[in-house]
Parts: structure tokens; C-alpha cells; sequence
């Protein structure tokens, strides 16, 4: 299979263009409705009481004083749930045959294991009375010493869970040649020993998270709407662990106010809100509050990685070797100890390194569970590796954008197969970088840089480079099998017209933001020929789309997107059939534009698209064997990932007195393959890279050393706003992917993946000259001043 | 989320929002723009039995032009101080403070009596008034009386009104050059890590935001400054005699740092500005 180049057929439709999107208006005139606008009468509102330690004994739960309080219904502690659950929460990424998994329940039984595990629930009429009755719910704890730091958790200093054998979730590896890489190391004549903390993460959608359960009159059915990516993924476990037969469940994801993964998971609330449906016979619904969130929702990132390079004196890189220890949290939820595992592949980031190992320790802490967060792993991938080479690139005295072209896999190599075991598609890794550079004029800005450290400014200039390629797809179904993955990787979709000639699209990717809608109707427009505003597209929920693997991992496009084209390919592949019967004409004569099928040459014998769909209809004269409608289905599991790859540009000024970091400028340059919609494309790179940013500057999850967490408000969790950020500047290369036939790649996660190492390189690269080599995220103010205080100036002032 | 439960009356005038205020001073707050008062109660950190809601009071939202001093309005809302001829012409500083206040939204609740009332050491209008050497005028039971800005502020979130007291003008003498005011926050909407408001105007006036448990005055910057200090020697005093607290945001020795540089910083722009 091979694409060609978008631009080459954009003029012919709408593909290409930058069409608004059409999710928009709902959006901003509050028109849309996301779960907590779901107006369901009688439902009793749930409170979860949740563990103010971040480890503790649970001696007993008394519910008697809330029971008593005004519009209490029911009051539940772990035990009285006890029952409800056919098993516990689910985790489907096993990792390794041994890895270790603590019992989770969706209400703790008799230990508390983070702060915010749940402890009891509580029922009532209003939300304002469930939260005055869940107060009044007595827990009595002893309080235990909590595993709360990551790398003394990992020495098992303290037990995360009473009992347990060790800490240790598990530890994986990735080690294709061990004696090649110590060689390198041995041959090396330079090497860097890095270390970096990647820290937690509050994800912070803009909606909160929220269930309702609604149980249906007659045969047993719940219908439940959450705020959830995966409503496919959620009816199939929520059936298994709350033992409700799956076919009974209509999963309804509504209008969703961003995930970034957060949403990706399985969640105590909505098991309970399930479990409280089916027992009391009435709706339950929960609406998570901004600072439960920060503690109830997963965290990203967590990680304290370890990462050498081994160069020769060129500054070739021979050898990558990484350990990692990755901070589960208390509990394994969906995807948890996979997450690290999606970045194992990408340490050697753009570059052709011939020799490589990985391993990876998951460490159970008592913190709120981690999962994916965009980028899931690869984030932290390119972070270590982009951070490395630039610490390469110190030692050697070289440009840190001339260390990385001589290292780049060559434009020539590709199909690429990279020492991690993976065949990287396509890619132009140096047209990126030269576009780049261009675009934010690098010589100009080393001369201002330079000029400011002669003249003893105090307001320096840190220009950082960073260059990542990312796995993008999820994912061939074959290689989940290898990485023992329980589910597939496919997409399903279905395209109908209906008699007026109107088309409906029916999809198993579940949108929460991106503007699938928008690009769904577009490719669909261009296959059939009629104006994407006849193309309806119905999605998250599993009545109307009963099979699908949902949206994550910049998946939605290039699997999802991929099986709507094949499938509308069918249709037209039909309506051609048709045509071809009512024009008396061979098949293969026809050609299909805009929308009207013409015989080759005769261009006045034609029949439109939308008159064949009211033939198909009417089903009144048909061809011999010629089913009725036009609709066709296809199901795509791709053959490989995708490989989307750029180059990104931060430019910072630090001023030295305060230790304030402005980002001043910011240069991305993107190669998605192909763009469906580049509105869409720069919307998505835009928050990716606002989003990295945050971690490189603003946020954090922050723990005192007994395990509470401290950021539960936007007060002190600091998400930036467009305040902080400068007018992105965005180019692009377009590099098709070969592995699907739209030559499409997916930019879900790029700009988040970009951006943080570059900002972090920048505002070092502004102080190396005083001897700064690294600065620990978020890089606050402080701890700029506190590293320039501590900093020793480089002889010479280099670079 | 959710507060606790209370009564909610709205006040048509002062003397029906100090009658209320009589009848249980201890467990009735006042109303004004919310946006301190209602995140509190909304964490449950504060929890009053009635809501005496003032917003809507008529006459206690002006800026007005009274001869050597300019008169605010209790209720006056940050965005319309922001934007006041008068307060622009003879106090540029308040003005410009006002426009610092968190986010567009917030200027457009928030009201410089709630602010003040309210006696965060982290607000930025406090530091303003402080270096302006303000006059707050109360109404009570007791009748009204005038409080002076270096007598307002007294503790972490505690100032010289009595709880059945009302805020409902702020006095500040005409300063129409010779101030500065800096502020270092991490982002645009965010409470000041450490804020300085300096009026060189008459005798040199520095104060504080977030340099202790409530608004303070820079006394070894403003002894220093009356001793003919130049701008940084003067700023090197800056957090004399002061204890500010270490907290997720900053630890104590960096804000220490910080009013160094901002107070000298101040100072130059202020010195500046005097011509
Ligand atoms: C997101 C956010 C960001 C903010 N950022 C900043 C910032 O950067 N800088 C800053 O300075 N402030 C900031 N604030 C606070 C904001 O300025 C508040 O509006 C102000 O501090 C309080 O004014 P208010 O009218 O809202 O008072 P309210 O919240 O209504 O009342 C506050 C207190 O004062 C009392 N009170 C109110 N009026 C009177 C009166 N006339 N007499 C006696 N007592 C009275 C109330 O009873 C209450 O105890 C921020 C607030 C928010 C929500």
C-alpha cells in the first residue's frame, strides 16, 4: 500500500482543507451535554468517603450517623459491597508472567492505600446531602507508614501494601543484544550518565469526571452514561467485574470534556454506581468534584529514569541503555503497568543506534494510581533521550542541532528496523530539523545569545532543540498479543446511506474533543461525493455502535479513520454495482465524481449517488443477488504502527536575579503524514504543546513525605494558560505513512511529546555557560534562582 | 464543593446589612463579590450561618474626585478601578494594581472593600493602599469611625473591623507619580509569590505582598530610603524584621530574595517615574 502525497488530490475535495469543525458550535453555545447534563428524575446522588491517609488500617466503618441524616437513602461501607463484585478491578496489561497485582476493590475492605482510596459511600437525594452525610461517616483508622517516594519505595523500605512480598510490580526488559551494548560502552569515547525525574501529573480534562446508571424498567438492562474514551472498553469490564452480562449494558459516553487518558481506564465510581443501580433498583449518578479529581482520577508520568548513551568521537551514538523505575501508585488500574512499556521502544529516539537495552521496574507507592497520560510513555521516551543529547552534545563541545543530523536514521533507510525490534514506517528526520531551524532563524538567535552573556545581561536567551518520533496507531492486534496485552488493536466502522441520499457513519473510535466528527465526515464526503454536512456521524455508545476499541494513542485516524474508508470504498464499490445496472454500462466504465457515477467519456449518462441510495431503498428494481441499502462495514487491523516524527524549537529568556522563565518563542515543526483537516492538525499540536510545556514549567503532583497531596486546587496545581504561552509558530513536512491507505500518521499526542525536552533544554541551554547541566521539572522560578546560586561558572563560557 | 448550609439575605442598604450583621455578628459574613469568601466556603473552611449579601447596595460603588484625597467606594469592583479617569489621574498606582488582580473575571466580582476586608497577606490592593497610607472608613453600631492603613492590618486574615462592622470607603491621598509596583506570580492569573508597591512620593512608602502573615510595610527599605540609601542598598533591607512563610510555591529564604530584587526594582522605576 502506498498514499500519495495529500496536496496532490486536495483541490478535489474537502480532504486537505481547513474546514471548521462542525462539533463547535454545540460546544461553545452549551448546547452539548456531557454527563452531569444528563437529567434523569429520582436518581439519588452518591458521595464516596474517601481515606484521608495515604496508608491505614481500616479498624471499622460506622454508616449509622449518616443513615440518619437528611436525604440519605443508603449509607455502604466496603464489606455490605462486598458482595457485588464477581472480581477486582480490572487491570489488562499484564506485563510480565509474575507481575504483582494487589487486591482492588472499588471500596476498600480493610486498608486504606493512598489518600483518596474509597472507604464508604453514601446515597442520597441531592449531591449537597450525600456530601453532608458522607462527613458524618466515622472511620476509624490507624494511621501506617506510607511508601510516598518512589526510589525508597522501590528499596522496599516501607511495604505500599501490608503483606505484600515487596514493592515491586515487576520488571521488564528489553535487551536484544546485551554484549553489543556493553562493547559500546567499553569502546565508547564519550558517554553521559543522565538522570532525570519525570513528576506526577494531575491530567486536569476541562470536565471533570461522572457516571449515571439508570437500570431499565423491564429485562434487566443499565444504561450508563459516563465521561469516559472507552465506553466498548468499559461496558466489556464492567460486565465481568460487576457480574452483569454484558449484552444487559448500553455504555453512553455523551458529550466528553477531554480525557488525555485520564478517561482511558475502569474506575471504582462507575462499578458503584452500577452495583448501587442494580441493588437499590433506581439511578445512581456521581459528578466528580475539581478536587476529588485530583485525587480519584489517575496520574501521569512518575518515573525516575537512568539513561546513558555511548558515543564515539564524532558524537555517533553507539549505545542507548536505560532503567527506569516507574511509580505505579497504589493499585494497578487498566493500563497501568504498560505505560512505561509503550515508551521502551523509543529511547533511542530519531536516531540510528545500533545497540540497546531497557529495563523497567514498576514500584507500587501509596499515591493515587498512575495510567496513561498523553503520550503514555513515549512523552518520557523522548524526554530522556532529547535531554541526553544535548548533554552529549555539552561534553562534545558540538551544536546540539548538528549532534542530532549526524545521528538522525537516514531519509534512505526507511522502512527502518530499529534495534528495539520495531519497523518505523517513513520519515525525513533532517527535513524537519532544517525547517525548523529556519523558522525560528537559529544563527540569529546563538549571535543574541552570545551577545547577551558578553554584555553580563541578566535576562539570558536558551534556545533547546528537540526531536521525537512517536508510535502512533494503537495498534497491530499481533504485536499486543506479543506485549501481552489482553485485548486487540483493530477499529470497526459501518457507512449507510439512508434514502434521501443523507449518509451516516457509525464508528467505534469514541471522541472526546479532537473533532472526529469533523474529519470522519470529511473523508466520507470525498468517497461518496456529497457535502460533509450530509454525513452524520454516530458514536460512544455501544447501542448504536456496539463494537470498537474506542480512542487513545493517537489511534482514531489512522485505525478508525482507515476502516471508515475502507468501509465507505464497499459502499461506493456497491453503488457502482447499481449505477452501472440502471446506465446499462460495465462497471469498470464508470467514473465516481462529485458525487455522480458517468460513463467514461459520456459524461451525460450518469446517476447520482444519492438516487442509487433511494433505488437501493425502494429495493424495486434491484440486479439478480443484489442486496437492499447501500451500507458496508469494514473492520481494520493495521499491519503497523505509525511513525509520526518533527522537530520543535523552544526559546526561552531566564532572568537570572528572579530565576523566571518566559517562554518567549516556539517553533514546531510536525510530519503527521498526511492531514486530513491541518485546522485540526494545529488545534491538536497546539495543546500537546501547551500540555508539555506545563510539565516542563507548571505542574506537578506534589506529596508531603506522609503521602498527602497537596496541588487538589488550580490555586496550587498550576496549569498555564494562553498568558504563559507565546504565538506558536507551526510547519510541517508530510512524509505519507505507508501502512495505511489514507497515509496518515496521527498527532493526538506530538506536540506533547515535543515540547517538554525542548523547554527544558532551552532554559539549561541559557545557563550552561554558568555551569547548569540540568534542572529538575516543573523548572520553577526557584529552582532556576537556586541553581545559578549553585551553579560553577564554565571556564570560557561554553555552550 | 459544596458549602455548608446557610441562610442567604441580600441587604437593600447599610443599615439593613448592619442590622443583620448585629443580630449574630460571630456567624454572619458578609457579602460582596464572593470571590474570596465562596472558595472558602466551598472547601468548608469557612462556614457561616447567614449570607448578608451587599453586592446589590446602591451608592457604595464610586470613585470620586474629593479635593486632596480620592474616595472609593467599598463596593467598587477591581475592573471599575481599573479603569476610572480619576483613580488613573491622581492615584495611577491603585488603578494599576487593580488591573493585576487575578483574571478578567475576578476584576469583574471582586471589590476593593471585599479585598481589603478580607486581609489576605497575599492580595495585591492591601500593598497598594498600604503604601498610599490609605484611610478606611467603617460603619458600625457604634456609628462610623476612620481607620488608618497602618492600623488595618493585623494578622492572617484579620483586620481592625469589628465583625459587626461594615467597610464602605476607602480615603487615598492624590499620589499622581513616583510609584511602582512589581509583581512576581508564575502565571498571569495567579496571587502574587512576593508583590511590592512603592510611593516615592513624600516620604518613601514600601509595601509588601505575601512577606508575612499579612500586609507589611518594608520598614528597613523605608529607613534606608530616609537616610539617602540609593535604590539597592535600600532594597537589601527589604525583608528586615519580616518572616515570611515557606510554602508550595516559594520557601521562605527565595521570597526573602525576591523582595530584594523587586523592592530595588520598585524603587528605580518609581525614581523614574518621579523624573
Ligand atoms: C481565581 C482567583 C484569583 C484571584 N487572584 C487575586 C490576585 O491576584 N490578587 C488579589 O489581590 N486578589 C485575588 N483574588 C481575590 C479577589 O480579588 C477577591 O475578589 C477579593 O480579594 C475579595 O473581594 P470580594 O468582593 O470578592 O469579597 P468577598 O469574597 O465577597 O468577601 C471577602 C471577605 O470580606 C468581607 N467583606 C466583603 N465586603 C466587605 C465590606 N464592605 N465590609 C466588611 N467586610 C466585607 C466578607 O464578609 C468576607 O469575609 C482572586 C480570587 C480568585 C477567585
Amino acid at each position: 500500500m502506498s498514499a500519495p502525497v495529500l496536496e496532490d488530490h486536495a483541490a478535489a475535495g474537502v480532504v486537505g482543507t481547513r474546514m471548521l469543525r462542525r462539533e463547535d458550535a454545540a460546544l461553545l453555545s452549551g448546547e452539548a451535554r456531557f454527563v452531569h447534563d444528563v437529567v434523569v428524575p429520582g436518581a439519588l446522588h452518591m458521595a464516596v468517603v474517601r481515606s484521608p491517609y495515604a496508608h491505614a488500617r481500616i479498624r471499622s466503618v460506622d454508616v449509622s450517623a449518616a443513615l440518619g441524616m437528611p436525604g440519605v437513602v443508603a449509607a455502604m461501607t466496603g464489606a455490605d459491597l462486598a458482595a457485588e463484585w464477581a472480581s477486582p478491578m480490572p487491570c489488562a496489561w499484564p506485563v510480565t508472567a509474575d507481575m504483582q497485582s494487589p487486591p482492588h476493590l472499588p471500596v476498600a475492605l480493610d486498608e486504606a492505600c493512598y489518600v483518596g482510596d474509597a472507604v464508604a459511600v453514601v446515597l442520597a437525594g441531592s449531591q449537597a446531602e450525600a456530601q453532608d452525610a458522607a462527613a458524618a461517616v466515622v472511620v476509624d483508622y490507624e494511621e501506617l507508614p506510607a511508601a510516598v517516594d518512589l526510589e525508597d519505595a522501590a528499596r522496599d523500605g516501607v511495604l505500599a501494601h501490608l503483606g505484600a512480598p515487596s514493592n515491586r510490580a515487576y520488571t521488564w526488559e528489553l535487551a536484544p543484544d546485551p554484549e553489543a551494548v556493553r562493547r559500546a560502552f567499553d569502546d565508547a569515547a564519550v558517554t553521559v550518565k543522565e538522570r532525570y525525574r519525570q513528576q506526577r501529573l494531575i491530567p486536569a480534562a476541562m470536565e471533570p469526571r461522572g457516571v449515571c446508571v439508570v437500570p431499565q424498567p423491564f429485562g434487566g438492562e443499565y444504561v450508563v452514561y459516563s465521561s469516559t474514551q472507552i465506553p466498548h472498553i468499559l461496558r466489556t469490564m464492567l460486565g465481568l467485574t460487576a457480574g452483569v452480562p454484558e449484552e444487559r449494558i448500553r455504555v453512553i459516553a455523551p458529550s466528553v470534556g477531554g480525557g488525555f487518558g485520564s478517561k482511558l481506564d475502569v474506575y471504582a465510581e462507575e462499578l458503584l454506581c452500577l452495583a448501587l443501580a442494580r441493588r437499590l433498583r433506581r439511578p445512581v449518578r456521581w459528578s466528580e468534584e475539581r478536587s476529588e479529581a485530583a485525587q480519584a482520577t489517575i496520574h501521569g508520568r512518575g518515573q525516575v529514569q537512568e539513561i546513558e548513551l555511548a558515543a564515539d568521537a564524532d558524537g555517533r551514538v553507539q549505545a542507548v541503555r536505560v532503567h527506569l523505575l516507574a511509580d505505579m501508585g497504589a493499585y494497578l488500574q487498566l493500563v497501568t503497568p504498560g505505560v512505561p512499556i509503550l515508551g521502551a521502544f523509543l529511547y533511542h529516539g530519531t536516531y540510528d543506534v545500533p545497540a540497546y537495552s531497557f529495563t523497567c521496574t514498576g514500584v507500587f507507592t501509596n499515591k493515587t494510581p498512575t495510567d496513561a497520560y498523553r503520550g503514555a510513555g513515549r512523552p518520557e521516551a523522548t524526554y530522556a533521550i532529547e535531554r541526553a543529547m544535548d548533554a552529549l552534545a555539552r561534553k562534545l563541545g558540538m551544536d546540539p542541532a548538528e549532534l542530532r543530523r549526524r545521528n538522525y536514521i537516514g531519509a534512505d533507510k526507511f522502512p527502518y528496523s530499529s534495534v528495539a525490534g520495531l519497523v518505523f514506517d517513513s520519515g525525513e528526520y533532517e527535513a524537519a530539523l532544517d525547517e525548523a531551524l529556519g523558522l525560528v532563524g537559529y544563527e540569529a538567535l546563538r549571535q543574541e545569545q552570545a551577545r547577551r552573556r558578553s554584555d553580563g545581561a541578566t535576562k539570558l536567551l536558551g534556545v533547546g532543540l528537540s526531536s521525537y518520533v512517536e508510535m502512533c496507531g494503537l495498534a497491530p492486534s499481533r504485536v499486543l498479543a506479543s506485549l501481552h496485552y489482553v485485548a486487540g488493536g483493530w477499529e470497526t466502522a459501518t457507512v449507510r446511506m439512508l434514502p434521501t441520499g443523507k449518509v451516516q457513519v457509525v464508528t467505534g473510535a469514541t471522541p472526546h474533543g479532537q473533532g472526529h466528527v469533523t474529519s470522519w465526515s470529511m473523508i466520507v464526503a470525498d468517497k461518496l461525493g456529497v457535502p460533509p454536512d450530509d454525513v452524520e456521524v454516530l458514536h460512544s455508545d455501544t447501542g448504536v455502535s456496539p463494537l470498537g476499541l474506542d480512542t487513545y494513542g493517537s489511534r482514531s485516524l489512522s485505525v478508525g479513520g482507515t476502516a471508515i474508508a475502507l468501509a465507505a470504498d464497499r459502499l461506493v464499490d456497491k453503488a457502482r454495482l447499481l449505477a452501472a445496472y440502471r446506465l446499462e454500462a460495465a462497471p469498470e466504465d464508470l467514473e465516481l465524481s462529485d458525487g455522480q457515477f458517468a460513463v467514461r467519456g459520456s459524461p451525460s449518462t450518469s446517476i447520482g449517488i444519492g438516487a442509487l441510495a433511494f433505488e437501493a431503498f425502494t429495493a424495486h428494481d434491484l440486479p439478480e443477488g443484489m442486496e437492499p441499502n447501500l451500507e458496508a462495514s469494514a473492520t481494520y487491523d493495521p499491519t503497523n504502527f505509525t511513525f509520526p516524527f518533527g522537530t520543535h524549537i523552544a526559546v526561552v529568556e531566564v532572568d537570572t536575579e528572579t530565576g523566571r522563565v518566559d517562554l518567549v518563542r516556539y517553533v514546531g515543526v510536525d510530519d503527521c503524514g498526511n492531514q486530513i483537516n491541518p485546522l485540526i492538525v494545529d488545534g491538536q499540536v497546539h495543546g500537546g504543546i501547551a500540555q508539555g510545556v506545563a510539565q516542563a514549567l507548571y505542574e506537578e503532583a506534589s506529596y508531603d513525605e506522609r503521602g498527602n497531596l497537596l496541588t487538589t486546587t488550580f490555586a496550587d496545581y498550576l496549569v498555564p494558560a494562553a498568558s504563559e504561552l507565546p504565538s506558536f509558530t507551526l510547519g510541517r513536512t508530510v512524509t505519507p505513512s505507508p501502512s495505511n491507505p489514507l497515509g496518515v500518521k496521527g498527532v493526538g499526542e506530538a506536540g506533547t511529546i515535543a515540547s517538554t525536552p525542548a523547554v527544558v533544554n532551552a532554559v539549561v541551554d541559557a545557563l550552561s555557560h554558568l555551569g547548569v547541566e540540568d534542572l529538575e521539572m516543573p523548572v520553577t522560578p526557584e529552582r532556576v534562582w537556586r541553581s545559578v546560586g549553585a551553579a560553577a561558572p564554565v571556564p570560557g563560557g561554553a555552550r | 464543593m459544596i458549602p455548608a448550609s446557610f441562610e442567604y439575605r441580600r441587604a437593600g442598604s447599610v443599615e439593613d446589612a448592619l442590622g443583620w450583621l448585629a443580630e449574630d455578628p460571630d456567624s454572619t459574613k458578609l457579602l460582596a463579590g464572593g470571590h474570596s469568601l465562596l472558595p472558602l466556603m466551598k472547601l468548608r473552611l469557612a462556614t457561616p450561618g447567614v449570607l448578608v449579601d451587599v453586592g446589590r447596595v446602591p451608592g457604595l460603588s464610586y470613585v470620586r474626585d474629593a479635593g486632596d484625597h480620592v474616595a472609593i467606594g467599598a463596593l467598587t469592583r477591581h475592573r471599575d478601578l481599573e479603569i476610572s479617569e480619576v483613580a488613573r489621574a491622581f492615584v495611577p498606582l491603585l488603578a494599576h494594581v487593580a488591573g493585576q488582580v487575578g483574571d478578567p473575571q475576578v476584576r469583574h466580582r471582586g471589590t476593593i472593600g471585599g479585598s481589603l476586608a478580607h486581609g489576605d497577606p497575599a492580595s495585591d490592593l492591601p500593598a497598594a493602599v498600604l503604601a498610599l497610607d490609605a484611610t478606611m472608613v467603617a460603619d458600625g453600631p457604634r456609628g462610623r469611625r476612620e481607620i488608618a492603613a497602618s492600623d488595618f492590618f493585623r494578622g492572617f486574615l484579620e483586620t481592625a473591623l469589628e465583625p459587626d462592622e461594615m467597610l464602605t470607603e476607602i480615603r487615598v491621598r492624590k499620589a499622581p507619580s513616583g510609584w511602582a509596583f512589581q509583581k512576581f506570580n508564575r502565571r498571569a492569573q495567579d496571587w502574587a509569590i512576593v508583590g511590592v508597591a512603592a510611593v516615592l512620593d513624600g516620604d518613601p512608602r514600601v509595601a509588601l505582598v505575601n512577606m508575612g502573615s499579612t500586609t507589611v510595610r518594608a520598614r528597613g527599605t523605608e529607613e534606608a530610603l530616609a537616610a539617602g540609601a540609593d535604590a539597592a542598598e535600600a532594597a537589601d533591607r527589604a525583608s528586615e524584621g519580616l518572616e515570611p512563610s515557606s510554602d508550595l510555591h516559594a520557601s521562605a529564604e527565595y521570597r526573602r530574595h525576591l523582595a530584594t530584587v523587586l523592592v530595588r526594582r520598585a524603587l528605580v522605576e518609581a525614581a523614574a517615574a518621579r523624573g
